[in-house]
């Protein structure tokens, strides 16, 4: 692989690779370690969740949309609903409107911590990697606090939320809130102002400005580049109408827009703290009322069969615009047909553009740099080191351990 | 059981040496396997972790001794089955060479620190070679980047070793100028004056900052980075193979550390506390093996604790400008120091 000689190499970075989360080919042309050119395939995980939800009700349909993704299962619930509330003309209640904004800005913290965290891994930064992780148990332990679950929450429901902020939910979520106002300085610290996270993440994956208008980013990845784009900004929903929020872009802090990876990281970052602003507003300015616009399941459900239409809506989730869009047909139990548009759809398109003129080693950076989604699953057992005894843990024992761990954080 | 320098009773000279030796690289290893175990554990607390067993290392050692030796199909067998050998064979041989507290080196007097320096750079082409014939793209990468990272810290690693050899001569240190027991003998700082002293420091930061390219560690640990290109060097390698260039690693670490003590921290226990006869040796052996564990805690756990990890090039333009002028400036120091 000699340098200079325009010969180049394919190299290719997955479909598995340690960097990476998440199943995803990127076909890279290298001179020496300079990349020339990228060829993005993706493909591997395509599941069928669509044509799925073809065969259930709108209500099952929830927790498929759940299960699209493993980090902002609320964000894809709360864009399905709202979806549905559209074709439908179900009005939401206010108080559950401001308890979705809470759970979308808590889901958006440990999102943003996930990703900071992973994005130093990624250039083998493994002690800021744990720390995030260490800060990100927080939130995690919040939601699971509010929810009962760590990570699909099952929270949001057509019509309204299901689960309400108690006076002790209340006190567990302000606490999270100070906890971070206090610790997550040092993550912010330890990351910005480390000299080989600058030398790092600086004009690594640029995107220019331009280029992000023309290839459609959207979200952190377009506010990276100074663009400021926030459907929370520029077409509220649920309680942001009522808040006054601004996009963050990098110009606003560091008075440049270098549009590369280290911009991104510093736009999730700072949207932590604008994160932790919104859900304290939502928790002073909570309005009291009802939770449901029709607590009475099987009433809902007759009223959802009998609705027809076609219903849009788009979110900002923590990667950007999320698009669902679902039709109902009158006299029909199922979903006619729901589409789904994640950000990564919109934000992948750019890949090839940020590889360009970087090198190898930047590789896996750059394409975690957009936060592509991931998924994952979980089996467990038991060990006790110092009897050396190996236990699988039953399923019942599990939900058992799990509840008795809930019931701890939420303080009953 | 000090060595006699005799040349009579060469047949039992011979054998005494090489009962000696294997002890010796048993020895080495066995320690090497659990000070990186020491350094794991460090590492892991460092970052609020609990870490893994303090004998972790010689587990995955036995481990993957056990374990089926894969050869890729594109790969060209002598040379990727050979280097592994080679890598662990030439870090092992530099043990022979330091003298361990007040004892001599098995070998002392047949090979100096050039030698020694030889030996570490035949460890890394070793592993680079290994890279190249496994017929892997991403070996092939690790390689070249191993080639590289060595061209860039042999500068300022060659300016360091020079520097103190010419200030042995001129300071006129008792011993070979380029002989570890010279520097093991007298403190290089016992010699120096205050300029001098300064001299010594950089060079002393300067080796410091080349320790953990040639072990291998964050934030120079580029040739094997795992997040970009899949462990590099050994990605292929698995079995008997890995096992040799884990230990290999292993054993680089600690001899590089036991380099730096020799040359800038000889101190001894035994002479401080007036101890006699086989208690001197011991006390100082001890003492030795716990100023290197000190080295490689302070100069490769908690940089790597640290940091992240550099592009090569990066590393390449530190080693060169800051590092190799970091050396040339204790050179100008020392050399000050002789003049004036």
């Amino acid at each position: 692989m000699a340098i200079g000689t325009g010969k180049t190499y394919k190299v290719p970075i997955g479909p598995v690779h340690v960097g990476l989360k998440e199943p995803i080919t990127a076909w890279l042309d290298v001179d020496g370690e300079r990349i020339i050119n990228a060829t993005i395939r993706p493909g591997a995980i395509h599941r069928g969740i669509e044509f799925m939800a073809r065969e259930r009700n709108p209500i099952q349909v929830i927790y498929l949309a759940e299960r699209i993704c493993g980090i902002c299962s609320f964000a894809h619930i709360e864009c399905f609903v709202r979806a549905v509330e559209d074709a439908a003309g179900i009005s939401v209640p206010k108080r559950a409107q401001y308890i979705r904004t809470i759970v979308l800005e808590l889901e958006r913290v440990h999102s943003h911590i996930l990703w900071a965290g992973v994005a130093c891994y990624t250039f083998g930064y493994d002690s800021a990697f744990h720390l995030g992780m260490i800060l990100r148990e927080k939130v995690m332990d919040v939601l699971e606090a509010l929810t009962g679950n760590r990570v699909n929450y099952g929270t949001g429901t057509i019509g309204g939320v299901r689960r309400d902020i108690t006076p002790k939910v209340e006190k567990v979520i302000r606490d999270m809130i100070n906890f971070y106002k206090n610790e997550f300085e040092l993550f912010y610290n330890v990351a910005t102002d480390d000299p080989v996270t600058l030398a790092r993440m600086r004009n690594v994956g640029v995107l220019s400005s331009e280029d992000a208008v023309k290839y459609c980013a959207v979200g952190p990845t377009a506010r990276g580049s100074g663009h400021r784009i926030d459907l929370r900004w520029s077409q509220p929903y649920e309680a942001y109408g009522d808040l006054d929020i601004m996009p963050v872009v990098p110009q606003d802090h560091t008075g440049e827009v270098y549009g590369d990876v280290y911009d991104r990281f510093l736009v999730r970052v700072l949207e932590v703290y604008q994160s932790l602003e919104i859900i304290e507003k939502c928790l002073d300015g909570l309005p009291e009322g009802e939770l449901m616009w029709e607590p009475n399941l099987p009433k809902l459900l007759n009223y959802l069969k009998k609705a027809e239409g076609t219903g849009i809506s788009s979110i900002e989730a923590p990667r950007g615009d999320d698009t669902h869009v679902v039709r109902l047909t009158g006299a029909e139990e199922n979903v006619t047909w729901w589409k789904v548009r994640a950000p990564t759809y919109a934000n992948a398109v750019s890949w090839p553009l940020m590889f360009k003129d970087n090198e190898l080693a930047d590789a896996p950076l750059v394409i975690n740099s957009v936060d592509p989604c991931i998924s994952c699953m979980e089996r467990m057992l038991v060990t006790e080191r110092k009897t050396g005894s190996k236990q699988i843990v039953t399923k019942k024992e599990l939900l058992n351990r799990c509840r008795e761990k809930t019931r701890k954080v939420m303080g009953a | 059981m000090q060595r006699e320098n005799q040349e009579g009773d060469g047949g039992m000279m011979i054998l005494f040496k090489i009962l000696a030796g294997l002890a010796l690289l048993i020895f080495a290893s066995l320690l090497s396997l659990l000070y990186e175990g020491i350094d794991r554990i460090f590492h892991a607390r460092m970052q609020s972790r609990l870490g893994p067993p303090l004998f972790q290392p010689f587990y995955d050692v036995l481990k993957l001794l056990g374990k089926e030796n894969i050869v890729p199909r594109r790969a060209v067998p002598w040379a990727f089955n050979g280097a592994p050998w080679v890598a662990a064979a030439t870090a092992l041989m530099i043990v022979l060479y330091v003298p361990m507290g007040s004892l001599q080196p098995i070998l002392g007097g047949h090979g100096d620190l050039i030698l020694i320096l030889y030996l570490l750079g035949l460890s890394a082409v070793a592993m680079a070679v290994g890279g190249f014939s496994s017929g892997s793209i991403y070996s092939n990468v690790g390689a070249q980047r191993e080639m590289v990272l060595m061209m860039s810290y042999e500068l300022p690693l060659a300016v360091v070793i020079a520097s103190l050899a010419w200030f042995a001569y001129r300071s006129g240190m008792p011993g070979d100028p380029f002989s570890l027991e010279t520097y093991v003998g007298m403190s290089v700082w016992s010699v120096a004056g205050w300029t001098g002293s300064f001299g010594i420091l950089g060079l002393l930061i300067a080796l410091l900052a080349v320790v953990p390219a040639e072990t291998g560690k964050v934030p120079m640990d580029i040739a094997e980075a795992k997040t970009e290109i899949l462990e590099g060097l050994i990605s292929e390698y698995s079995g008997r193979n890995l096992a040799m260039f884990k230990l290999a690693f292993s054993i680089r670490t600690l001899a590089m550390c036991a380099v730096v003590v020799s040359l800038f921290f000889p101190w001894s226990l035994g002479r401080l506390l007036g101890f006699q006869g086989v208690f001197f040796f011991v006390a100082d052996f001890l003492f030795f093996w716990i100023k290197v564990l000190v080295v490689q805690v302070l100069g490769v756990t908690i940089i790597r604790t640290t940091f992240g990890r550099f592009k090569i090039w990066q590393a390449s333009r530190l080693y060169w400008y800051q590092v190799g002028g970091l050396s040339l400036a204790g050179m100008v120091l020392l050399s000050l120091d002789v003049i004036l």
